[in-house]
């Protein structure tokens, strides 16, 4: 029993950091989290996946065989203390009982007693012992049962826990006949060592389908790794579809799957799998788990974002595939990795590239919050240089309204664990970007900055003297110049090299200000270039020439010389599917319902025994029962009463 | 001689009133008449539940009579809310007797006054040990709970006014579940009072009712979390009808023992050991309330495992939730099994009485809050 309970408490303590650590985290994250120390400690100890140690599973075994032993040492004793009415007490131990009360009358008839009994509800058994007859009598022995019942389900719910582990699994690591694959392989790449047969006898993994594809293997999680787990069927997905609340929450997650026989590649069985609503086919129960982007085709808009000419170029790609990207000096890759039909979520929210749809949080009523609102397809990619590189970017395809003006946004980062930072591009009265780009253009091509100053001169100062306007002019080609190297930056890096500290912020609004005016004549430029109508001279062109310097400024950092804006779209989804086959389960629910019925038999029957001793002259009334509690002390009260009464002839 | 002694003891069919027959009969009717309205839209479990919460009441009923009469009061009232309605979900602010009575929202506010008024009404009869101040405390405390109840069946209305496809019983989110978590406990504390025939432990029990409330009102005017919600496909499910109620049968019946755990403490430290029963009539409420919630969290934690076995493909995956269930199974089987084997009593139980409800609290709020997992309510 001591033993037991210390092997309990170890379980409890273990299932509590199991609780608190995340568990079958990619160990990189671990490492992130705890160093490499601690990881190692925290990784022998097999905290990650504590559950699955051998520790873990060996204390269960051994508690599962002590309850075991403990049920064959105590059940012919159970029975027989069942069956007994203990009518071989004798009158010395029935006087030594707690509850015991005697009463002094001649010649009592025993039917009068045992009448009292049946009506109680006592089975009893007469005993004449010499001078004295002896009825024992019991009530609620099924107490008993509660103890049997509880202690077998026990043992039952984790025998089918067992089964439904993967001990064989573990024991064919141990021996080195089986190992989990690290590396990110091809399915049909993944060696023999690291696959296992459609026979093995319990399961639970995970796949992944794109609409229009099928499957027959799962892949199961371990430690750092993984296995293939091949199904006697193949699951092919012909379409994955959301259904949403008119208030945007989802309603259903539903994958419309067919099974395929893997030999004559015929179809067998179509069916439409929802969450709350697997579908079990040849023993093994198909549940929908998650979705994400099965390889959506993307047509996108290229724009070099440090060329002259302001015209874009075709790009295409998939989702889950890599589209080369030359320009004039390097050679990029574009690494497609998510694409998302809509977005309600604030921007800059970290994402996942696939939606546990099985999770029970959305009934939360606090989460939703209502200024949230679709803004539109987003795709997500990152850009590699040769040199092997990477950030990533996450772009949307509507143009957003944020202070009443129109941008299109393109979040950029430089590790996955960083939030997004978005740049916005200014959007011309055509809401197109072509107005932005041409004059962004004109603005880092410096053999046209002499004839936007020539401009700019002559709108602002028509009638000064020659030598003032050529003056100007230079200055405001110098400050073109400056601001094509390197945006704002090179200009305060100018004014600060070149200007002494008291005339700065004078130096600096001039220059502003001749930047501006400056930008606007080139902006004028560019749109008569294009054949485009001439801009107003009001707000919506000011800010438009100030957002278009900020985003100039910006694409400085922006960290590629690409942005990618998408045009159209093809979409795939893709079903994440948990495929489990679990032999234990019926033994482990029929466990349970044995456990309940224990649980109820052991708080609610009561075991009870009682003994009148007839004498000659008196009668010794006892009772006991393997429970003290206080109904039992009333019910002896009750008794006593009532069998005073009887003997007393009332 | 009496004649108790010399009849059998007379079977529970056999005790009935025509009374008795008459509310059971009513109820039976009344799932009849909602499977004629409405039995196209059920399922086959659904409509199991719905006789079987006709079977389950009338025996409730029979066994303890003020059921019968409570239930009377909240069909009565709820269904008039419901016919106020009109079918218009507009009229909640508009209709006299919704807006300031039966619309769910005016229900819980009831509910929520009530519960913090019977608590200072018990306190003031502890210490006063007024028996007229105490009725008083039983009295709102039974009109509290019929509030409630009559909060949560007319919300469920109103969640099909909003839409079809949103109407669910509401039992789905934090919100709701501390109403039903509300209700359970009074109900339950109720149950004891009449049974042992004293109404000091109100005073204990009725505070945990108000923290609850408390909590309710800020979830309300800080969060806006009164707003009903559609489900998530998750929650999509006839097991949620049934295991959320058996887990709020155990999280009440814990607390309970909790709060009788902290009067035996004090009783037994001799503060107010006068005006509260005697320290074995506290032991056996805590025995008996933590046997009834052990019960039910093993059915509760049994259905969730049924459940998880539809919903998240596999009926254990060491999810934080089933995890700290096992953990708080755990703790209360060890309760039981040091009271009964070990025939232990005393202070020490009702310690660890008192520590448990922390283990369950954790396992009700803790682990939506703090650990992540599939099971959660989402941050508060």
């Amino acid at each position: 029993m001591r033993f037991a309970i210390s092997l309990l408490t170890i379980l409890a303590i273990a299932s509590i950091i199991g609780t608190v650590l995340k568990q079958n985290e990619p160990y990189a994250n671990y490492i992130i989290e705890f160093g490499q120390y601690w990881f190692t400690a925290f990784q022998w100890l097999g905290l990650y996946d504590v559950y699955r140690t051998h520790w873990f599973v060996t204390i269960l075994a051994v508690l599962v065989l002590s309850t075991s032993t403990c049920i064959y040492r105590n059940l012919p004793m159970m029975i027989r203390e069942m069956r007994s009415y203990r009518e071989n007490a004798t009158e010395q131990s029935l006087r030594h009982f707690q509850h015991v009360a005697e009463f002094q009358v001649n010649n009592i008839a025993p039917e009068q007693l045992t009448t009292y009994l049946d009506n109680q509800g006592y089975h009893y058994k007469l005993k004449q012992n010499g001078d004295h007859l002896l009825i024992a009598a019991k009530r609620g022995s099924a107490n008993r049962l509660g103890y049997i019942f509880t202690h077998s389900a026990i043992v039952l719910i984790c025998i089918g826990g067992l089964i439904d582990s993967n001990i064989p699994l573990k024991i064919e690591q141990t021996f080195g006949w089986k190992k989990i694959e690290t590396r990110d392989l091809a399915e049909s790449q993944v060696p023999a060592i690291s696959r296992l047969s459609a026979n093995n006898l319990s399961f639970r993994g995970n796949v992944t389908i794109p609409e229009g594809s099928s499957a027959d293997v799962v892949f199961l999680n371990i430690a750092d790794g993984y296995m293939v787990q091949e199904l006697p069927f193949k699951i092919g997905l012909n379409k994955f579809h959301i259904e949403h609340y008119t208030t945007g929450q989802p309603k259903m997650f539903a994958s419309d799957i067919t099974i395929i026989d893997k030999k004559t590649n015929r179809p067998i069985l179509a069916h439409t799998v929802t969450v709350n609503h697997p579908l079990i086919y040849d023993g093994i129960a198909i549940f929908q788990a998650s979705f994400g982007d099965g390889g959506t085709h993307l047509n996108l808009d290229g724009w070099n974002l440090f060329d002259h000419s302001g015209e874009s170029f075709p790009v295409t790609g998939s989702i889950h595939d890599t589209s080369k990207l030359a320009t004039d000096d390097t050679q990029y890759t574009i690494e497609f990795s998510d694409f998302r039909p809509f977005n309600i979520e604030n921007l800059g929210d970290s994402k996942k590239t696939m939606h546990d749809t099985r999770a029970v949080m959305g009934g939360n009523a606090v989460a939703d919050k209502k200024d949230l609102h679709n803004v539109g397809p987003s795709f997500q990619y990152k850009l590699r240089s040769a040199d092997g590189q990477a950030k990533e970017y996450s772009n949307y395809m509507l143009p957003m309204l944020l202070d009443k003006r129109w941008y299109l946004l393109s979040g950029m980062r430089d590790a996955p664990n960083q939030p997004f930072q978005y740049i916005r591009f200014p959007l011309d009265p055509e809401r197109t970007l072509s107005g932005f780009m041409r004059l962004r253009g004109a603005m880092l091509d410096k053999t046209r900055h002499p004839e936007i100053a020539q401009r700019f001169v002559a709108s602002a100062i028509p009638d000064a003297p020659a030598d003032v306007k050529n003056k100007l002019a230079d200055s405001a080609t110098k400050v073109l110049d400056i601001f094509a190297q390197g945006g704002y930056k090179s200009l305060s890096e100018f004014i600060e090299a070149k200007i002494p500290a008291a005339d700065r912020d004078n130096a600096a609004q001039t220059y502003l200000k001749i930047l501006e005016l400056a930008t606007y004549q080139a902006y004028v430029l560019t749109q008569a270039q294009a054949h485009q109508p001439a801009p107003k001279m009001d707000d919506e062109t000011g800010w438009f020439i100030r957002d278009s310097l900020n985003s100039i400024s910006d694409i400085f950092f922006y960290g590629a010389p690409v942005y990618l804006q998408l045009a159209n779209y093809d979409e795939v989804q893709a079903t994440g599917l948990q495929l489990t086959r679990s032999p234990g389960k019926n033994i482990v629910f029929g466990g349970s319902a044995l456990l309940v019925l224990g649980v109820f038999s052991m708080f609610y029957i009561r075991e009870r025994r009682l003994w009148l001793l007839i004498k000659q002259n008196s009668v010794l009334f006892a009772m006991s029962s393997n429970r003290k509690t206080l109904d039992f002390n009333n019910e002896f009260a009750r008794h006593e009463q009532d069998i005073a009464d009887i003997v007393k002839g009332k | 001689m009496q004649l108790t002694q010399t009849m059998p003891r007379p079977s529970l069919l056999k005790q009935l009133s025509p009374i008795d027959w008459l509310f059971s009969l009513a109820l039976w009717t009344g799932a009849a008449y909602a499977l004629s309205l409405y039995g196209n839209n059920m399922d086959v479990y659904e409509k199991g539940f719905l006789f079987g919460a006709a079977a389950v009441f009338s025996v409730l009923g029979w066994l303890w009579k003020p059921i019968r009469t409570l239930l009377v009061i909240i069909a009565a009232l709820s269904l008039f809310g419901i016919y106020d309605y009109h079918a218009d979900l507009a009229r909640a602010n508009q209709a006299f007797f919704l807006k300031y009575i039966l619309a769910s929202q005016s229900a819980i506010m009831w509910m929520s006054v009530l519960f913090v008024l019977a608590t200072l009404t018990y306190w003031i009869s502890l210490a006063s040990r007024s028996d007229f101040v105490a009725k008083v405390g039983t009295a709102l405390t039974w009109s509290a709970l019929t509030m409630g109840l009559v909060g949560l069946l007319v919300r469920w209305y109103e969640s099909y006014l909003i839409s079809p496809d949103v109407g669910h019983i509401p039992i789905s989110n934090l919100y709701e579940v501390f109403i039903l978590f509300s209700i359970i406990t009074a109900l339950l504390y109720l149950h004891y009072e009449n049974r042992y025939q004293n109404r000091q432990m109100g005073a204990f029990v009725l505070p945990v009712i108000s923290a609850a409330v408390g909590f309710l009102l800020w979830y309300t005017f800080d969060r806006q979390a009164q707003n009903i919600q559609p489900l998530v496909p998750a929650l999509q499910s006839y097991w949620m009808k049934i295991h959320v109620p058996a887990n709020f049968i155990g999280y009440g019946s814990f607390s309970l023992a909790a709060m009788i755990g902290v009067a035996y403490l004090l009783a037994s430290k001799g503060i107010l050991a006068s005006r509260l029963p005697k320290l074995e009539v506290l032991d056996d409420v805590m025995y008996k309330s933590i046997a009834v919630g052990f019960g039910f969290f093993t059915i509760a934690t049994i259905l969730g495992a049924l459940w998880a076995a539809e919903a998240w493909g596999g009926y254990w995956s060491w999810d934080p939730k089933e995890t700290w269930a096992l953990i708080v199974w755990l703790n209360y089987a060890a309760w039981l099994h040091i009271r009964l084997v070990k025939g232990l009593r005393g202070p020490m139980l009702a310690w660890w009485a008192v520590i448990g409800l922390f283990v369950t609290v954790f396992a009700f709020l803790g682990v939506n809050m703090f650990l992540s997992g599939l099971h959660s309510y989402g941050t508060l």
